[in-house]
């Protein structure tokens, strides 16, 4: 966070658009390659990291004068796992088909670099509201990046969205959309337009060098060896 | 040989038709992070391996015998602070007994704590009501099944540096899409296990 004080609406929009985490900081991309298959699935998956995110910003911020230093990561990872936990059985409570069709990747949030990142680099240091207000921006940005994805996937994959026939009577639906290649493929084509039309230079952090965990979580070292560039 | 077959399906399957990373989608910041090189493409995933298997050795006892009768709903949060406290003992261990393996693997271990294939791993071995062994060769499996995606990527990522690309395309997107075609090579694993044990 190069500005300091920004008010919360920027806070909103600024991880709406800006520093959208998908496709501008690239974070998160497990559950984003694996759970766009179909904009159901898609929409789930992003509103329950919203709810993740929302509830672990408030509470680390809240008890962000109480966290030793040393062992805060350890803290955090067991908030958000309380709160993955809760969400889980939400789902699995009221919408068994999207739990159920998320299946792994709803305990694995508890490992998504967007949580843990937001965690670390604001809701540490950033009163409770702005962290709320950092929270919705960023897993709103996330889910709308999710839509997008998966509208593509949908809609030329199995001509369908969200469960609604559109072209599949009229065009033969390319089922590799829906698998794991057209995963890769529609989620570089996507960093590739926005690359194309951000007047930034393309993103050169890839993966865990984007991270912003990077330094709590040992990529310290790497830098020193010259990886992960 | 009942037995055998069995294990050899698990293994085989992990490491081919349901890859993890290029089927699964576990572990795809370490796949796109650290496969620009082939030494430490191998060096990371035998670091995953080790921790894999050991974090479902632990896991999978402390599910059955300690929170399935209950406490079945703490999962997530009792498996991501096993492997958490599990990978720093594993660093200290190491430094002090076998510093070798520190120096080669060491920078990898915490990296690990937060990779979504080695939670992946122990919460699909559950989901899969695999017994103690089958999930010791599935965490095997999906291992390997790692090391080698990082290792074939590493190799196509090398050419690639060499590729004349086009500008917005740099970086991050033509990775993807060599990941793409990678993946899609992958594809023509599926229904080899079934084939092979007919």
């Amino acid at each position: 966070m190069a500005e300091k004080k920004m008010s919360n609406l920027q806070v909103l929009l600024n991880g709406l658009i800006r520093e959208n985490p998908i496709l501008v900081l690239v974070l998160g991309t497990c559950p984003f390659l694996a759970t766009t298959t179909t904009a159901s699935n898609a929409f789930g998956m992003g509103l329950s990291v919203t709810a993740v995110l929302l509830g672990s910003n408030v509470v680390i911020s809240l008890l962000k004068k109480v966290i030793p230093n040393t062992v805060r990561i350890p803290c955090y990872i067991v908030i958000i796992a309380s709160f993955v936990t809760v969400v889980s059985f939400v789902l699995e409570a009221y919408q068994r088909d999207i739990f159920q069709s998320l299946g792994i990747f709803l305990p694995l949030i508890t490992v998504n670099c967007i949580i843990l990142g937001r965690a670390e680099m604001f809701a540490n240091k950033n009163t409770v509201a702005a962290s709320a207000c950092d929270a919705i921006g960023m897993g709103l940005g996330f889910t709308g990046a999710l839509l997008v994805m998966s509208s593509i996937r949908e809609i030329i994959g199995n001509g369908t969205w969200m469960g609604i026939n559109l072209t599949a009577d009229l065009i033969e639906p390319m089922a590799i959309l829906k698998m794991a290649p057209g995963g890769f493929f529609v989620f570089g084509l996507l960093i590739a337009i926005v690359n194309k039309f951000s007047s930034k230079k393309p993103a050169k952090k890839v993966g865990c060098a984007g991270c912003p965990m990077a330094s709590a979580c040992g990529h310290e070292g790497e830098k020193k060896e010259g990886e992960c560039k | 040989m009942e037995l055998a077959k069995n294990m050899l399906t698990i293994l085989l399957s992990a490491i081919l038709v349901d890859n993890f990373v290029l089927s699964k989608f576990l572990g795809i910041c370490p796949f796109l992070g650290v496969s620009k090189k082939l030494d430490s493409a191998l060096a990371m995933s035998a670091a995953v391996i080790f921790v894999m298997v050991m974090a479902t050795a632990a896991t999978w006892p402390i599910y059955h015998y300690l929170l399935l009768p209950n406490y079945g709903y703490m999962q997530t949060v009792a498996f991501i602070l096993i492997i958490a406290a599990l990978v720093q003992l594993v660093e200290v261990v190491m430094k002090r007994f076998v510093p070798a393996l520190h120096r080669a693997l060491g920078v990898y271990l915490p990296l690990i704590t937060t990779n979504c294939a080695v939670l992946g791993v122990t919460v699909l071995n559950i989901d899969e009501a695999y017994g103690f062994g089958e999930s010791l060769v599935n965490a095997l499996g999906a291992g390997l099944g790692f090391m080698l995606a990082m290792v074939l990527f590493a190799g196509v990522r090398s050419r690639l540096e060499a590729a004349d690309v086009p500008e917005s395309y740099q970086g991050l997107p033509i990775t993807l899409t060599a990941a793409a075609i990678v993946s899609l090579s992958f594809m023509g694993f599926s229904g080899i296990v079934e084939g092979i044990f007919k």
